[in-house]
């Protein structure tokens, strides 16, 4: 069902992951997709995988939450890997017709495979392991020093926290006005492209009607309770970074080094 | 039998740590005709059942009956058990979109292919039924009022006419003309169309005065399924699993309590009264 769409679905939990601040698992995890695009051998690569294998191994989350994150981009994991596969020049392994797939083009092709996957699994141990508020509240917290040149950093987090907040019940509201309009004998699924999108406009137009009432109902008990901007508003949950925060920050640094040494084995 | 079900079970995201079985083994026979009261408190599960009726979703075990038909079976079209159970939604004014008052009532009928004549007479006496007024379908539906929309919203599964008529909750949010309005034109539908209407509530007291039978679940259990009498029988029990009983029950009970020998199954005011003027004259109270 539309339901098991993961919009970088948060899952709960209370491992050192979990507890890391916000802000450092976002420095973290730019540091982690630096160190796989520095990576330019396969030892260097294991090594930022490695970094990645041992994140995740601490987070204790389920390995099928990984596999799961990896299913919407198995695509275009499909068609980079066959592209550098048959379009690289270098010495021919083995011929299909007029096709030549080279040494270089396998090696290629698995390099990316893997830097991609490392990528995507990556970025959502992020997602998993920080709820969306704490992560737009870590992103405000980042973006507080642009707020000098006018750039507004509050408003924008706020947006980006109600959209989250949203998504959710959009989702279940799409459900239930699909689950109603196929009671009343709507099909979805089936006909030709314009029937089917013509048999949208019963779900598409209750579900803009709802959106904007819930906006307006929302930015009313805002006002009620008084919110007028960011201007010198406090946190109820301050984000605090300790001893642990700075050793996943040089662990995560080290690592980097390791695999910018290690590039040093450009033969393999 | 008209709506069968047999050990259906089902659970909301298995697998993960959200798992909930909404729905526990319910096993079930509800007769052709019969005017059912779905009661138990929110989240007993109500909801969840009563969308295997249609085949909205499907039983994680168990199966469903319809007409003796296995409506999950292969070789049964899923849109066709859809036109013969009609599904009507909590607060199903969100599902309006025509833009006018008879476009909307007609979607269904439409869907199921039927000839314009037919529509048109088919979505007039629906209307007529919901005090639905003949000025009203030539306007826009967005611009009525809450119970208004509401009527509209019901009379758009009724003019599919089902031969089951399911309603979640159909009264929520409404105040008590609202309520009683939609409770009668229910009634009146059940009589005239002789088909077999469900009404889902978390309220005894609304069921109480019009179901023939009533089902009470209880975390996602069947708790009962039997005859209003039968029910209000066991007022205790039902009070137990967080229900309340009608306003009359309860006095009932309590006359009970102070040691009066008084029968506890009265639901209705109508009842209550005869019951009392029977006891007063059986213990020569009544001149
Ligand atoms: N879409 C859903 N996803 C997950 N859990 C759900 C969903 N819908 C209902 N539930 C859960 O299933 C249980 C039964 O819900 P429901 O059938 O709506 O009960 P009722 O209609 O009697 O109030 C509740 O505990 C509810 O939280
Ligand atoms: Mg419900």
């Amino acid at each position: 069902m539309i339901k098991d769409i993961t919009i970088g679905q948060y899952f709960p939990g209370d491992s050192p992951v979990h507890k890391l601040d916000a802000r450092f698992k976002i420095v973290i995890t730019a540091i982690f997709i630096i160190m796989l695009f520095s990576a330019d051998n396969f030892i260097s690569l294991g090594a930022a995988l490695l970094f990645f294998v041992l994140s995740f191994a601490v987070s204790k989350l389920p390995l099928k939450l990984i596999l799961k994150s990896m299913r919407p981009i198995v695509p275009v994991i499909v068609i980079t890997s066959l592209l550098n596969l048959f379009f690289i020049d270098g010495v021919t392994v083995i011929s299909i017709w007029k096709i030549n797939i080279t040494q270089q083009g396998l090696r290629t092709s698995l390099f990316m495979i893997i830097r991609l996957i490392a990528l995507i699994s990556g970025s959502s141990l992020l997602t998993y392991t920080t709820s969306p508020i704490t992560l737009t509240d870590a992103i405000e917290q980042m973006l507080k020093p642009l707020e000098k040149i006018k750039f507004p950093a509050h408003e924008l987090a706020m947006m980006m926290t109600i959209a989250l907040r949203f998504i959710p019940t959009l989702i279940e509201e799409t459900d239930k006005i699909m689950s109603a309009q196929k009671a009343r004998g709507a099909e979805l699924d089936s006909g030709t492209f314009i029937e089917r999108g013509k048999a949208l406009i019963p779900i598409l137009i209750p579900l803009f009607v709802s959106s904007f009432r819930r906006a307006e109902e929302l930015a009313l008990a805002m006002e009620c309770r008084c919110y007028n901007g960011g201007e010198g508003r406090t946190k109820l949950k301050v984000l605090v970074s300790g001893g642990s925060d700075f050793a996943a920050l040089c662990t995560a640094i080290l690592f980097w080094c390791a695999v910018l040494l290690l590039n040093v084995y450009t033969y393999l | 039998m008209m709506i069968k079900t047999e050990k259906l079970t089902y659970t909301y995201s298995q697998g993960t740590p959200f798992e909930k079985t909404a729905v526990n083994g319910v096993d079930l026979e509800i007769e052709e005709g019969t005017l059912v009261g779905i009661i138990g408190h929110t989240g007993s599960g109500k909801s969840t059942l009563i969308q295997h009726f249609n085949g909205l979703i499907k039983p994680t075990s168990g199966k469903v009956f319809i007409d003796g038909e296995d409506i999950y079976d292969k070789s049964v079209n899923i849109r066709d058990v859809r036109f013969k159970v009609g599904l009507v939604f909590q607060y199903p004014e969100y599902q309006i979109f025509e833009e006018t008052v008879f476009k909307d009532i007609a979607y269904g009928p439409k869907n199921m292919g039927l000839g314009e004549d037919e529509i048109k007479e088919r979505v007039m006496q629906t209307a007529e039924l919901l005090g639905i007024s003949p000025e009203l379908m030539e306007r826009s539906p967005f611009e009525l009022s809450g119970g208004q929309k509401r009527r509209v919203a019901i009379a758009g599964v009724m003019a599919m006419r089902p031969k089951v008529l399911i309603l979640d909750e159909p009264t929520a949010g409404l105040d008590p003309k609202g309520r009683a309005m939609i409770f009668g034109q229910i009634r009146d539908y059940h009589e005239k169309s002789g088909s077999t209407v469900l009404v889902v509530s978390h309220s005894m007291e609304d069921v109480a005065d019009f179901a023939q039978k009533i089902l009470v679940m209880d975390h996602g259990k069947k708790f009962c399924y039997a005859t209003p009498p039968e029910v209000f029988a066991r007022a205790e029990e039902i009070s137990a699993i967080g229900l309340s009983v009608p306003q009359v029950t309860k006095i009932f009970s309590l006359l009970r309590e102070k040691g009066i020998d008084i029968r506890t199954d009265v639901y209705t005011v109508p009842f209550a009264v005869k019951t009392i003027k029977e006891y007063l004259e059986k213990e020569g109270q009544l001149p």
